[in-house]
């Protein structure tokens, strides 16, 4: 992203040693107690596992919007989380009010009125995210950087208060009268105390066909190439004859129906929804994966996810010296900040300047 | 006032037409005359819409005399005159709690706010005064500024209430029971320590993340206020030794009030502690609000001149320098590093100030008091109010300030009653914030009473690209 373009006027030796002993030493106490874990609790350690990976799959829809978005232009677009939000919002409302879906039905009726919860809470948040883009940022591209961040907080707001406006401050909930998920919960195994329900593995079965067709749209179609030149240099993209303003908008637009099915699987998986979920909840920890991956970078998005899934887990559901669920969003938030003093390019990422 | 613009425009023609005036005439005029008239026009109209839709009173005579005393006269001409309206300013602050009770009411806002808004809205144009250092003059986007501001209220939690009982220490502190243990100090001493306190945290925080790259910066500081928060629900226990740093989420209640002890008092007659009065106490100073409100305004008044003398000073002028072009300020020598700590220092000082006065005022520190959305509070302040400007922030902070307390509920009942709605108005309060944040970035960038640079800056544009490697 304009790597190239900046002369390196100034540039001192990068001081060895300190850093990465500083971070191996880090990774290396976090392997130990896990193995101590391990040890102590073998079946508590895979359930963990488990329970990380689904939720890393929810992750790493959200964190692909992010990372798409600042791919493309640079901006960390906060109101993502509000869109995720409001997909769960939607989705809700088409199960539980449109369809009706009360939990017992059978899966000729609860399938479809997913199917078609899922392609609705997408359509609309990809549209709701592409509109943002042209009201809130496309104004503001040439810009100090500053001012469509501050534009995007202020469209976070704003759309938490459309969720507060529209289903109140309360819980919305879409679940059995006994307050189970509506997703099948009958056992795919059970082995040695760990056993795999199938509500997780529906949310990991949903989500990667999603981000095969994300990846294919990126790598193997024109309009992903174009969104890839234009992430390049959007001047050079340009004078291709790449419509630059209509490859944005696209990118909004994949990016909210990523959040919109996000949205449908978060509420199916954990039931509830509430209009400040978004915001700092799931949006900045999404967001933290995206950094932790690369931000920039579909896969590395995708293992940040998978990381931070892991890590949340663990952490919640491990009994030796684990901090539990009142640290998570330190643990998470102390791992952005981690990463992006020493490490901003991700595990994934390349060194770019705006690192160091 | 733009009567130096060669055009008038058109919607002040159509005015003058309507009045019968002929535009020529107009501009040949005396500009004190032409601004006279104006004012004065905007006054009527004032008038009518205040007898229309307010509570009218004869109170407005004197308020719209005062406004035309200092929107009029040429005072930049007289000697001193830079100090007339700032000090005419000052003089009507601190008679407020005098004659702010019986003036007119606003149209839909309603009456004039009370004491104890006054009090908050002190705090907050503190708090948007430093966060004003780091964004208006440095031009680094601190997200998590609620952080400093909590880090000032536990310092006063810390160091004048019966939280550490176990440690027995008093220093100057007033109206304590002497049957009740914990470390008791002065609230004058702990406003310092507080202000040192976060200067340093500020310091901590800024030296391995200032060197990132805004929109990073941004997201650290954001990572940081959240954790602070959480450290203080969750820090009446720490690492399961039973460590009770922070009270959880009960917090730390009752704080010492802040008061100048018994000798003082006798002798001076300033008010020994802030809850309780005694005889010796000069009369206009038994009120405990009111008394809270001053103080509050004299720390104020130092904020406003630490700020105008930063802003002027050697240091000053490398912010704006980084904030415009880090390249150009680095290779002027500007040593990058060191001058952005030096704006995170002096940020968090000021809110950490702040949050000591606030929690002494509020003799409570919860937690919850702590959430990012202040943080965005602070920020739309300093925004709306115009960055890098004070006399902008500190407009922007007292209406925000007020629109918090008072004014949202007060356009509720209005909305409502006018309009046969039932809408609960306070509940949208931050997505009103939000819309401030949008319209004025997309319209005005450089906020309500911009500072010229900053103007020239949004419109003509910076090389905001900075360097990422220099290390000082």
């Amino acid at each position: 992203m304009a790597t190239d373009a900046r002369l390196p006027l100034v540039r001192t030796v990068r001081r060895p040693g300190l850093v990465p002993v500083l971070g191996t030493a880090l990774v290396g106490l976090l392997l130990v107690w896990l193995a101590i874990n391990l040890s102590q609790s073998p079946s508590a350690f895979f359930s963990a596992a488990l329970i990380g990976l689904t939720l890393g799959a929810v992750y790493a829809l959200i964190s692909l919007g992010y990372t798409l978005v600042y791919g493309i232009l640079e901006l960390i677009n906060f109101a993502h989380g509000d869109v995720f939000m409001l997909g769960g919002m939607i989705s809700a409302t088409f199960i539980v009010q449109i369809f009706g879906i009360k939990g017992g039905e059978g899966a000729l009726t609860l399938w479809p009125a997913i199917f078609v919860s899922l392609f609705a809470a997408m359509a609309i948040c990809g549209v709701l995210n592409a509109t943002i883009e042209r009201v809130a940022y496309r104004p503001l591209r040439n810009a100090p950087r500053l001012a469509p961040l501050i534009t995007a907080i202020g469209m976070s707001f704003i759309l938490q208060n459309v969720g507060l406006a529209w289903k109140g401050a309360e819980y919305v909930t879409v679940q059995t009268p006994t307050g189970e998920t509506l997703l099948p919960t009958g056992q795919v195994f059970s082995i040695g105390g760990v056993t795999y329900t199938w509500n997780k593995l529906i949310v990991v079965l949903l989500t990667v066909p999603v981000l095969l067709a994300l990846i294919w749209l990126v790598q193997s179609t024109r309009q992903g190439k174009a969104m890839r030149a234009t992430a390049q240099d959007r001047d050079a993209a340009a004078m291709m004859g790449i419509n630059v303003d209509r490859t944005i908008s696209f990118t909004f637009l994949l990016a909210g129906a990523l959040a919109g099915a996000a949205g449908l699987l978060y509420v199916l998986y954990f039931t509830q929804v509430r209009f400040d979920l978004g915001a700092l909840q799931l949006g900045l920890v999404a967001f933290t994966a995206a950094v932790l991956g690369g931000i920039g970078n579909l896969p590395g998005a995708v293992l940040g996810s998978l990381v931070i899934g892991f890590i949340q887990a663990f952490n919640e559901r491990l009994t030796w010296h684990s901090p539990g669920s009142d640290w998570t969003e330190s643990i998470v938030f102390s791992i952005l900040i981690l990463i992006l003093v020493f490490r901003p390019e991700g595990l994934l990422g390349e060194r770019t300047p705006e690192g160091g | 006032m733009a009567d130096d613009r060669p055009t008038v425009s058109a919607m002040w023609r159509n005015v003058l037409g309507l009045l019968g005036v002929d535009p020529s005439r107009w501009q040949a005029a005396d500009p004190l005359v032409r601004r006279a008239t104006r004012t004065a026009i905007l006054l009527g109209i004032g008038f009518v819409l205040i007898a229309a839709f307010g509570s009218f009173s004869w109170t407005v005579f004197p308020v719209a005399a005062v406004v035309f005393a200092l929107i009029v006269p040429p005072y930049d001409r007289l000697p001193f005159g830079r100090f007339v309206l700032p000090a005419a300013v000052l003089a009507i602050a601190l008679a407020y709690p005098f004659y702010g009770g019986s003036l007119f009411g606003w149209p839909i806002f309603g009456p004039f706010p009370a004491m104890n808004t006054m009090v908050v809205m002190m705090v907050f144009v503190m708090m948007a005064l430093g966060l004003n250092v780091v964004v208006g003059y440095a031009g680094l986007l601190d997200l998590g500024y609620v952080a400093f501001y909590a880090m000032g209220a536990y310092a006063v939690g810390w160091f004048a209430s019966d939280h550490f009982a176990q440690r027995n220490l008093r220093f100057g502190a007033t109206g304590v029971n002497p049957n009740i243990a914990g470390i008791h100090l002065s609230i004058w001493l702990i406003l310092a320590i507080a202000g040192i306190l976060t200067a340093i945290v500020g310091v901590l925080i800024g030296l391995p993340t200032l060197r990132l790259r805004g929109d990073y910066l941004a997201i650290v500081t954001l990572g940081f206020g959240e954790i602070m928060p959480q450290i203080a629900r969750n820090g009446n226990d720490l690492f399961a030794t039973g460590f009770n740093l922070t009270g959880g989420t009960q917090g730390i209640t009752p704080v010492d009030p802040p008061g100048f002890g018994s000798w003082i008092n006798r002798n001076v007659g300033l008010p020994d502690n802030y809850l309780s009065a005694s005889t010796h106490t000069i009369g206009f100073l038994t009120n405990t609000v009111n008394v809270y409100y001053w103080t509050g305004l004299l720390l104020v008044l130092f904020t406003v001149f630490c700020s105008v003398r930063l802003r002027d000073s050697r240091l000053g002028r490398a912010w704006v320098a980084i904030r415009e072009d880090e390249i150009a300020a680095a290779a002027m020598g500007v040593p990058l590093m060191r001058t952005k700590t030096w704006a995170y220092a002096t940020g968090a000082f000021f809110g950490g100030i702040a949050g000591a006065f606030f929690a002494s005022y509020k003799s409570a520190v919860f937690p919850d008091d702590f959430s990012f959305n202040i943080s965005v509070f602070i920020l739309c302040m300093v925004i709306m109010g115009g960055m890098g400007n004070v006399w902008g922030v500190i407009l922007g902070a007292c209406f925000l300030a007020y629109l918090d307390r008072e004014g949202f509920a007060n356009i509720g009942a209005w909305v409502n009653s006018h309009l046969g709605l039932n809408l609960d108005v306070p509940k949208y309060e931050f997505g009103v914030f939000g819309i401030i944040l949008l319209v004025v970035m997309l319209f005005r960038p450089e906020g309500l009473i911009p500072s010229e640079r900053r103007r020239a800056e949004f419109q003509v544009g910076v090389s905001d690209q900075p360097l990422y490697d220099v290390k000082d």
